[in-house]
């Protein structure tokens, strides 16, 4: 058997194992007793068979299936299918990404050309970047005025941080040879930056960007169960309202798979600019 | 001559409004200076603006009494603003209207407003929008981005003075709910019910500028118990509370329903007491929203105002609360299960230690936001600190708290409005005097501005 069916088996028996504790765990307890005043029963809801704690595998099928059976549906402006919520949680990563993206790589190339600058820029980076994203959410708040912007805000100024780390780096390290190169061909700055530095640089910082979409897709969920705006944090927030594990915990499986295609999409973007030198 | 007739004299003819002098004329000839003459003429062309029939208006001044009247037109200056409410269903301003609220039962009159059509009769276009905290809804709303909200009946109060934000005048338009609010406590407890032993307690409310903070302080304060010092008291969202208490975090909670009711279903708490036990008919949550809105939007406000009274109206027969229940349930609202719904509105629950009980005024819808629950609740904020200083209780209640405007609406709507409060305030057995509001605060051997 080769090393990839191997892999694929022992996956396949860490997942039944989970499962099959799950399901042991699970087990519907008895519910009312005979002794039990029918009417008290039935106002605490075990006149019918009722799990406390986490739900039966069959109960997650079944919120699983509810959900997925319309992605779409739009029943009221605070319950949207799963399809919507997710649609507006990749947007406001999306914008907020991309408005980090604008910001960094430009200034990121700054620094990196520029001694004085990194020196001059450093400390404010090394200050601001180790700051949890979502303690800036109440000062956004109060300053923006807007919680969809504040939220995008908070994933604007988490994600900019690696790029801007990644792109200066990139950019710093290229290596001399090209530059001298294009130092005795006469190229101009602006024909160097575009033409040498930024193919070189590119590998680095779409790691960058790969770290930052990582990052966005961890913070979104948190911002949106804060703010409330809908999204798939939302989704979360709403269901434990209901105190509804089975669609929690189908929610925390949609972030995952989602979270994973994105750096899938990112990792395919880095092999496509991958160069050997 | 007819506009310094005294408009605010409620009785018909000819006649001043102290009896002394034949005329009204005749009588402000006697006594004011030339300033406040204007200013009352002023006034009076509001009134007439507000009540164009002599009939109605005599009407309305008996009702709510002639201060009453006064202060709250004076609130309402500029006189734009009225004129526009005294064509009562004047052409709205604007259809779409975006509306901050908290899942729970409190804010049932503005939730099914809206699948029971209420805001669809009067010409509106309501988003009702699930907010996650308190703290969001404040912000929110004095960021403009709501257009009005359910509210904690303090909030306005204290968003109004600038207590625990910046200052925004805002306004109250009805009380949400009477009532309806418990001390839910975790199952560990159900041997220790006497609050004398419950030093070292965590709980949690849900805002700090709310009745379900100065409730929980009252009642551990008359049990001897210093609410700053005995005990820990948390702010957190309802929906969080019941994750909390199962998960041990804390020891209970005062807190809005369903989520006590949710916390008995769930078998991780009892009801210990229900609110009403301590001041039958306390007010709970508020509808409102900033003055500035109410002054650009009046017929939209007045059009909102007259589908949650509807609402409430209807909320308060009890024969009601089944449909109202199965209205507000679904994940777009409340997002609970009906039987726990069911128990909160009707008052026949299961209280967690295997008893039925029966308490039909369990909540209560009573819109009209009667200023002594203003002061009450300022009186309360002074106590513990909130306000320091002098507090001219009256007068921020009634600039703040539309309780004519309230009347007047549910009159014009064929809803009956009291004209006295239907209870007395009497808390935990001790008797409130809204006239004597800093005796009462004096009057608590246990409070921090001592």
């Amino acid at each position: 058997m080769s090393l990839a069916g191997k892999a694929a088996l022992v996956s396949a028996l860490l997942l039944a194992i989970c499962l099959g504790a799950w399901h042991v765990a699970t087990l519907p307890k008895a519910s009312a007793d005979a002794a039990m005043d029918p009417e008290y029963a039935r106002l605490m809801g075990l006149d019918k068979p009722k799990t406390d704690g986490l739900p039966t595998l069959a109960q997650l099928g079944a919120a699983s299936w509810k959900q997925l059976a319309h992605p779409f549906h739009d029943s009221g402006s605070n319950d949207k299918g799963i399809g919507i919520q997710l649609a507006y949680s990749l947007g406001r990563v999306t914008l907020g990404f991309a408005l980090a993206a604008l910001v960094a790589v430009p200034l990121g190339f700054v620094i990196g050309l520029s001694p004085l600058a990194h020196r001059a820029l450093n400390p404010f980076i090394q200050v601001l970047k180790p700051i949890s994203p979502l303690a800036w959410m109440p000062l956004a708040l109060y300053t923006i005025k807007d919680s969809a912007a504040s939220s995008i805000f908070v994933i604007f100024i988490c994600s900019v941080w690696p790029m801007l780390i990644n792109t200066s780096h990139g950019v710093a390290s290229v290596r001399r040879d090209w530059l001298n190169v294009a130092k005795t061909l006469e190229a101009g700055t602006v024909r160097t930056c575009l033409q040498v530095i930024l193919p070189a640089a590119t590998p680095v910082i779409l790691t960058g960007m790969r770290i930052s979409m990582g990052i966005a897709w961890l913070v979104i969920v948190a911002a949106e169960m804060l703010v409330g705006n809908l999204g798939i944090g939302y989704f979360v927030w709403n269901e434990w309202n209901n105190l509804s594990l089975s669609n929690v915990i189908f929610a925390i499986l949609v972030i995952g798979v989602v979270g994973m295609l994105l750096d899938l999409l990112f990792g395919a973007l880095q092999r496509a600019f991958a160069y050997v030198e | 001559m007819s506009l310094f007739r005294n408009p605010f004299d409620s009785r018909p003819g000819w006649g001043c409004a102290c009896g002394r002098h034949a005329s009204t004329a005749e009588h402000e000839a006697g006594s004011p200076g030339a300033e406040e003459l204007s200013a009352r003429a002023l006034r009076a062309a509001a009134l007439r603006a507000l009540f164009p029939k002599d009939a109605e208006r005599r009407r309305f001044l008996r009702a709510v009494g002639r201060p009453t009247a006064m202060a709250a037109l004076a609130s309402l200056f500029p006189f734009g603003a009225l004129e526009a409410m005294a064509q009562d269903k004047g052409k709205i301003e604007r259809k779409d209207v975006k509306i901050g609220f908290i899942p729970i039962t409190c804010a049932t009159p503005l939730i099914m407003s809206s699948p029971l059509g209420f805001y669809e009769k009067q010409g509106l276009n309501v988003t009702l929008v699930k907010t996650a905290g308190w703290a969001l809804i404040r912000d929110k709303v004095m960021n403009k981005e709501y257009d009005a909200s359910h509210l904690l009946a303090p909030m306005p109060l204290a968003i109004s003075l600038g207590v625990g934000s910046g200052a925004l005048p805002m306004n109250v338009a009805t009380i949400q709910n009477s009532n309806g609010q418990a001390i839910t406590l975790a199952l560990k407890h159900k041997d220790n019910r006497d609050p004398k032993n419950w030093k070292g307690f965590k709980f949690a409310v849900p805002f700090e500028f709310s009745m379900h903070n100065f409730l929980l302080r009252y009642y551990l304060a008359e049990h001897g118990l210093d609410p700053d010092r005995d005990v820990q008291i948390r702010v957190v969202p309802p929906p969080e509370m019941v994750a909390n208490l199962r998960a041990g975090n804390i020891d209970g909670y005062l807190g809005p329903d369903p989520f006590n009711q949710r916390a008995v279903y769930d078998q991780v708490g009892f009801i210990h007491l229900l609110t009403r036990d301590l001041w039958d008919g306390h007010p709970c949550c508020s509808f409102g929203t900033r003055s500035d809105w109410v002054k650009e939007n009046p017929n939209t406000f007045a059009a909102l105002y007259r589908a949650v009274l509807n609402a409430a109206a209807m909320a308060a027969g009890p024969e009601n609360r089944t449909t109202i229940a199965e209205a507000i349930a679904p994940a777009n609202y409340l997002n609970q299960p009906v039987p726990v719904l069911e128990q909160v509105l009707t008052g026949r629950y299961a209280d967690g230690l295997g008893n039925v009980k029966n308490v039909p005024n369990r909540i209560e819808f009573d819109p009209v936001p009667w200023n002594s629950l203003g002061v009450w609740i300022l009186t309360q904020m002074k106590r513990w600190g909130y306000l320091k200083g002098d507090v001219r209780y009256k007068e921020i209640v009634q600039q703040v708290y539309l309780m004519t405007e309230a009347k007047r609406l549910m009159k014009a709507e064929g809803i009956m409005a009291p004209a006295e409060m239907p209870k007395k305030i009497v808390v935990m057995g001790k008797p409130f005097d809204a006239a004597r509001p800093e005796a009462y605060v004096e009057s608590f051997a246990i409070r921090k501005s001592a």
